[in-house]
């Protein structure tokens, strides 16, 4: 149970610069993902939580402590790792019990522990093996469990489904979800997943070059986007982004359509490919590539000379070189600073 | 302190490697220019002018010459057998490294026991006829049978080093590139030569380095075999040393020895250069 | 001929050449142990006999001979000195090279790799006389230093391969959970890379067991082995030879055998 605060924190190696300068605040029980791109600086950031990685400026306040100068053991976290680093030389056991033998816990209270959590995560029957006789999922398992049993105030946990195959890694992460939920941590996660992050996150964090671009709840994320860059990241297919020009204060024009706006100098357009639907007048799209995909269909055309896709019903099936009408949905319109990318209005 | 700890790691490595490699290197390049107290070449004009140092600089080289080469196929004989082999692969590997373990005192007395009068070689040539009697091989009227033995029990002795250096190697090599020769129509020898070999190239250079350098240090079986009777740079090192008591020429010769080692080290790594972007 | 007997030629010219390769290494050994295991007389005697009499008159006048029990035993305690140090000294670098990146680091490399460059055994010259000044000539300590040297680079780069083989993120989990980074080291990285450790131990000692040079240069009167036996070439009889030989290589083809798993892992890394 803890508050993380995090103060300016920046991180530089060497010339490159990892982080600039994030303040965030997580609550207590909160689940709050960390997303982005490789190389945004994420993991970067969790493992200055986690006090493997010293920022170069900056605090780090966990349940009211400033921690930044304490080792990771100090910290009252526990981290599940990208490759589960899953001890070889101990068996299962071993593994879940070896954070509670170095504070010394009673054998009796480690055995309670341990069965607990390996029951929790459905490995009970895996308890005398060794890693090298488990599959990548039953690590991942161990992995979670090992970091449960600490029962700690804040839970970390890096890329943990990224090494599962696709049909496991949407078990497991139902399981973690309903896992962390109860256990009543703080959990930060990190993952350049965006349907991972909007089905775990009580709130998203979207990080992009070093910097924390939008963090709010995942609906809030999805449908505004406080930056053009999360808008073009989340969602799939991604927003689409038409240039707009200045008819009158409020209004622009987009592709010969004129739309009610901002009041600025400057603004792009920005609609959801599945807030577009046909009419009669709206955006003139000339249509490129049809693909059915089942419930509906997507269809990538473009909109005065500029690429543009849309979501449509699937009995709706227009050919490459029709030119087809689309209209977005009025107050799904979005219109971000073509300098500042930032959302506008 | 984490800052530190490398450094402090690092520490005792440092110093032993200063202490006993880099400081007495400078005093053995010091020694041989100094004699009596003054900085002179005597100490080399003394060394070149003994008649046997030409000797044994040639001799020195010329086993070089012919041992290396002869290492270098057997090594990749050796190599190609290992990795090719499904079935017993790892006893015959053991077998084939086990000279690697054996000192070149050792592999000299083990080749005298074949070479000397009463030994297997001449119980072999009377047995078949050959010879009415056993023959002095090792004798000085033949040094170019002690040449030949010398060889033999360093090819003997030496190879394996090579042989280990170029299964690791080979092993790093990703099978997928010999079985794309394969889709492409490569024979087995094509496959060796193309795309085996050039990928072997940092192992090569590493097992060459190793080995050539091995060769001018050539002294025990030297002794084992053929006593004085084929002198090579380090059975002259050891002799100027101690029976001469003359430490300033042994120190000359040393320096010999270190000219021609990094002046091989750096051919090879010319003649093998692999650019960064090339390694597996 | 057709494809199959053009394969099953092929696969019996393949398999003979195994078999005189091994026959190659093999039958060496096997004369010298013959000559061993042989008494005195046949040993100098003619023709040889190519398999052994297995009489133990050559071993016995070999371990009687005044001084061979104790360079027998001086080798033992250069060896195990050796492996001790550079374990001891090389395995810290090993570790600092595969975990941290810091301002010196491919100095310290290039230095280590250096000295494959150069013929180490001559380094037992200028070191003589280095010795002798501080009381160090002619003991088990100075020849073990200088064995040292010789095993030092081996011992850096192996444990840097077995170190850098064992992932970061296991010492990083351990650190979470609740470990100081001796503690770490001491319950995840040691028991992972302990087997390696012990081979490149080994490793150690098979360089110094077999040493002869510096051996021959640095002692006198604790002579090991090695520099027993070459220091008494021109005057000992065969059968001491060869006995001397046997003594020398027996122990070698366990070490191997000991080490053959890591064989790979330590002249792989050569290739860095």
């Amino acid at each position: 149970m803890a508050v993380i605060e995090i103060k300016q924190v920046a991180k530089n190696f060497g010339a490159f610069t990892a982080l600039h300068s994030v303040d965030l605040t997580i609550a207590d029980q909160e689940f709050m993902v960390l997303l982005g791109a490789s190389g945004c600086g994420k993991t970067t950031l969790l493992r200055i939580i986690a006090g493997l990685e010293t920022p170069t400026a900056g605090e780090v306040w966990i349940g009211g402590r400033r921690v930044d100068h304490l080792p990771p053991r100090e910290r009252g976290i526990a981290m599940v790792f990208q490759n589960y680093a899953v001890f070889p030389h101990l068996t299962v056991f071993e593994n879940i019990a070896f954070g509670l033998r170095m504070k010394k816990m009673d054998q009796a209270e480690v055995t309670r522990r341990v069965t607990r959590t390996a029951e929790l995560m459905h490995i009970e029957q895996l308890l005398k093996r060794y890693s090298g006789e488990l599959s990548g999922g039953q690590r991942q398992r161990v992995a979670v469990a090992r970091a449960l049993a600490m029962e700690p105030d804040v839970i970390l946990m890096d890329e943990p489904l990224s090494n599962l195959d696709a049909l496991l890694r949407l078990e497991m992460r139902a399981e973690l979800k309903g896992v962390l939920a109860e256990s009543n941590t703080t959990t930060i996660y990190v993952t350049h997943d965006q349907v991972e992050a909007m089905s775990l996150a009580d709130r998203i964090s979207v990080m992009n070059g070093g910097r924390i671009v939008q963090a709010a709840n995942p609906v809030e994320v999805y449908r505004n986007p406080a930056a053009r860059f999360v808008g073009s990241f989340i969602g799939n297919p991604p927003m689409n982004f038409l240039t707009a020009t200045p008819v009158g204060p409020g209004k622009w024009q987009v592709a010969g359509q004129t739309y009610d706006g901002p009041h600025a100098q400057a603004a792009e357009f920005a609609v959801r490919p599945e807030d577009l639907h046909p009419a009669d007048h709206g955006l003139p799209a000339e249509v490129r590539v049809v693909e059915p995909l089942g419930p509906h269909t997507l269809v990538t055309t473009t909109v005065a000379g500029q690429p543009f896709r849309a979501v449509l019903e699937s009995t709706l099936m227009p050919r490459p070189g029709d030119v087809i009408h689309l209209a977005p949905v009025p107050d799904r319109i979005r219109w971000f600073d073509p300098a500042t990318q930032t959302a506008l209005c | 302190m984490p800052r530190l700890l490398p450094y402090l790691l690092l520490l005792p490595a440092t110093a032993f490697l200063c202490l006993f490699f880099l400081y007495p290197f400078v005093q053995v390049a010091h020694d041989s220019v100094m004699r009596g107290g003054v900085y002179t070449l005597e100490n080399f004009t003394r060394m070149a002018g003994h008649w046997k140092f030409s000797t044994a600089f040639w001799n020195t080289m010329l086993l070089a010459a012919v041992v290396v080469p002869v290492q270098l196929a057997m090594a990749l004989t050796m190599a190609s057998i290992v990795t090719k082999l499904q079935r017993g692969r790892s006893s015959i590997l053991y077998i084939f490294a086990i000279p690697l373990g054996i000192s070149d005192l050792a592999a000299g007395l083990i080749w005298l026991s074949v070479f000397e009068q009463s030994g297997f070689l001449n119980s072999l040539l009377v047995g078949l006829g050959v010879v009415d009697r056993p023959i002095l091989l090792l004798g000085y009227q033949n040094t170019w049978v002690i040449f030949i033995a010398i060889a033999l029990a360093e090819v003997w002795r030496a190879t394996a080093i090579m042989m280990v250096i170029l299964v690791a190697g080979m092993g790093l090599i990703p099978k997928e590139y010999g079985e794309a020769a394969d889709v492409f129509g490569a024979s087995r020898w094509q496959k060796f030569r193309r795309v085996t070999l050039p990928m072997l190239k940092p192992s090569l250079q590493t097992a060459l380095i190793l080995r050539v350098i091995l060769a001018f240090e050539v002294f025990a079986v030297v002794v084992a075999l053929g006593g004085t009777q084929l002198p090579v740079l380090m059975s002259e090192t050891y002799h100027w040393q101690f029976a001469m008591q003359e430490r300033g020429v042994a120190a000359a010769y040393a320096m010999v020895i270190l000219a021609v080692s990094v002046a091989f080290t750096i051919l090879i790594l010319r003649l093998l250069h692999v650019p960064k972007g090339a390694r597996v | 001929m057709s494809e199959p007997s053009v394969r099953r030629a092929g696969n019996r010219v393949f398999i003979a050449g195994v078999a005189l390769l091994i026959l190659w290494v093999l039958l060496p050994i096997w004369l010298l142990f013959v000559n061993a295991l042989s008494a005195p007389a046949e040993v100098t005697g003619f023709p040889k006999r190519f398999i052994p009499s297995f009489d133990l008159a050559s071993l016995s006048f070999f371990f009687g001979f005044s001084g061979v029990i104790d360079a027998l035993w001086n080798s033992v305690k250069v060896a195990a000195l050796t492996m001790i140090l550079s374990i001891g000294v090389g395995a810290p670098a090993g570790y600092a090279l595969s975990r941290f990146d810091f301002p010196g680091k491919e100095t310290f490399r290039f230095l280590v790799v250096m000295t494959r460059a150069f013929p180490l055994p001559l380094l037992a010259l200028p070191l003589a006389v280095m010795f002798i000044r501080t009381g160090l000539d002619d003991t088990i300590i100075g020849l073990a230093l200088v064995h040292t040297t010789l095993a030092l680079p081996f011992a850096v780069l192996i444990t840097y391969s077995l170190f850098s083989g064992i992932p970061l993120e296991l010492e990083e989990a351990a650190w979470t959970l609740g470990c100081n980074r001796v503690q770490a080291f001491t319950k995840v990285i040691l028991p992972l890379a302990a087997p390696g450790i012990a081979a490149s131990a080994v490793f150690a000692f098979v360089i110094s067991w077999n040493e002869v040079f510096a051996a021959a240069v640095l002692t006198v009167e604790n002579r090991t082995l090695t520099a027993f036996l070459l220091q008494s070439l021109d005057v000992s009889p065969l059968p001491l030879k060869f006995a001397g030989g046997a003594a020398l290589v027996l122990p070698a083809l366990f070490f191997i055998f000991a080490v053959r798993k890591y064989l790979f892992a330590m002249w792989g890394i050569a290739n860095r």
